[in-house]
């Protein structure tokens, strides 16, 4: 029988409340109440303005003509670009595992107890996490054949985006590994695990919590990525776009960007989303 | 190695092309985020939902289709611009929505009981945000601004696909000249790349410590 009512379960997901909404200022009154609305009224007829400048500006060039957009119906546009989006996913999803299993590896070494290790893991990591992926992405396309070996672009697209994020993940791990207290790590110990197994068992299962929104952040990366395909012309999403305007002509080029763009957001949205559940879940 | 040196001076041009390119964007996408972050963050909901849009917008769409419609789009609205000012458009406008989060990501990092702390003493929104909230909030900025700086020093060697002659361009046109100094050409281009993504990742890691220790 307790008195004081509970106080209520905060979602896991619930960020800290951004100091400058509510506690900077006190609810408005009337006078505050106005100066608000004068801003928003003033506010919302700048952005209306650009915006019907912008939309004026289209329309003058015809880019707002029915027909045109109504390209973004025809069915073998829609193919096309379901293939290239389909081509987008499986280059993310094999770079992916593959830039975890590379993270898995670099971060033992990384925080292994023999010193030429670490430092052999740090050079590498900063190495390339500071070149351009398209750098990377050349290296292996231009530089592979220089030395005598043929690799297809979707290789050399996947090998590129994993040894970039293989170093990115790998320090979201160590970050994660170690937010942990130290305490963990000491009881494993005391209970005779041995280091690999206090990292397997102990340790990774419970950064997971903490790493998961960094590690989807890179998912969403790692798509956005692939894009960079259409540079050594594997098709992906991005580069069957260029390839439906360069048939269907540049007048065509806004809608088919914008079906383009919209496909990428829906997707990076929807994974996004999901692994908002996903740590809700987990974090409960 | 020989010929890296021989052609030491075409380098050198694209890296000169590719620094004028990251300064520009990086000053303009700065400029333009902080405003972001100030829509983000203002009491007026429109400015708020406007500014939100365009963050969560931009963020999830690669950057080469941001450059697609700088140098594509953009004509077909009667814009016409060289392929350098569409490069900084396209990596200023993306950048900027980068920039407004890490601002933004700065001003939440303030624990709230600052403002809290700041308000029950008697100070007003702008008093509270002037002496207490934002000199934190400046001080745990400047890393996270300096790692989109490096974001956006690596993403300009997208624009060497869309016709600017900067670094990564110089460097793929070479190899084909240079057909058997592959290897060497490229190493010396990524050099290039590392002499600004290292120093700036390095003194982002020790701001980062310096701010953590200070709190």
């Amino acid at each position: 029988m307790t008195t004081t009512p509970a106080r209520p379960a905060t979602p896991a997901t619930t960020r800290p409340a951004p100091v400058t909404s509510s506690v900077l200022f006190d609810s408005p009154g009337p006078r505050g109440r106005r100066r608000i609305r004068n801003g928003a009224v003033a506010a919302g007829t700048v952005l209306a303005l650009i915006i019907a400048s912008a939309l004026f500006q289209l329309g003058r060039n015809g880019v707002l003509d029915a027909e045109r957009w109504a390209v973004l119906l025809n069915r073998d546009l829609a193919r096309l670009l379901l293939h290239g989006l389909w081509s987008t996913l499986q280059v993310a999803l094999v770079a992916m595992v593959l830039s975890v299993a590379g993270a898995l590896l670099l971060v033992a070494a990384r925080l292994s107890d023999r010193s030429p290790l670490r430092g052999a893991a740090k050079i590498w990591i900063e190495l390339f996490r500071g070149l351009p992926l398209l750098v990377l992405i050349f290296m292996i396309f231009l530089g592979a054949p220089a030395i005598g070996i043929d690799v297809p672009t979707f290789w050399a697209l996947v090998i590129g985006i994993t040894l970039y994020n293989s170093a990115v993940i790998c320090e979201i791990f160590r970050a994660g590994i170690q937010s942990l207290p130290k305490g963990q790590a000491e009881a494993a110990y005391a209970i005779g695990l041995r280091k690999i197994e206090t990292q397997r068992v102990v340790l990774l299962p419970q950064a997971i919590n903490a790493m998961l929104p960094a590690l989807v952040a890179q998912v969403v990366i790692i798509l956005k990525e692939t894009s960079l395909g259409f540079v050594i012309g594997y098709t992906e999403l991005l580069r069957e776009g260029r390839v439906a305007v360069e048939y269907l002509g540049s007048t065509y080029a806004i809608p088919v960007y914008v079906a383009v763009a919209a496909l990428y957001l829906l997707v990076n949205l929807a994974i996004s989303r999901m692994a908002r559940r996903l740590e809700g879940r987990l974090t409960h | 190695m020989s010929a890296v040196i021989n052609n030491l001076p075409v380098l050198l041009a694209g890296f000169g092309t590719s620094l004028a390119l990251i300064l520009v964007s990086a000053a303009i996408a700065l400029l333009l985020g902080v405003a972001l972050a100030g829509m983000r963050v203002s009491p007026v909901p429109l400015l708020q939902t406007a500014a939100t849009c365009y963050v969560e917008c931009l963020r999830t769409v690669p950057t080469a289709v941001i450059f697609f419609f700088a140098l594509f789009g953009l004509p077909q609205m009667g814009v016409r611009i060289g392929f350098f000012p569409a490069a900084v458009a396209a990596l200023s406008v993306y950048y900027a929505a980068f920039f407004c989060e890490a601002v933004r990501s700065g001003i939440n990092s303030v624990p709230t009981g600052q403002a809290e702390a700041a308000r029950s003493i008697g100070l007003e929104f702008r008093g509270a945000l002037r002496f207490v909230v934002l000199p934190q909030a400046l001080r745990s900025v400047i890393p996270p601004l300096l790692n989109v700086f490096v974001a956006l020093t690596k993403s300009s060697a997208i624009a060497s696909a869309f016709g600017v002659a900067e670094l990564l361009a110089s460097t793929t046109a070479l190899v084909t000249i240079e057909s058997d100094a592959v290897i060497p050409i490229l190493l010396a281009c990524s050099a290039f790349y590392l002499v600004i993504t290292i120093p700036a990742g390095l003194l982002a890691e020790r701001l980062e410590k310096k701010v953590a220790v200070a709190r």
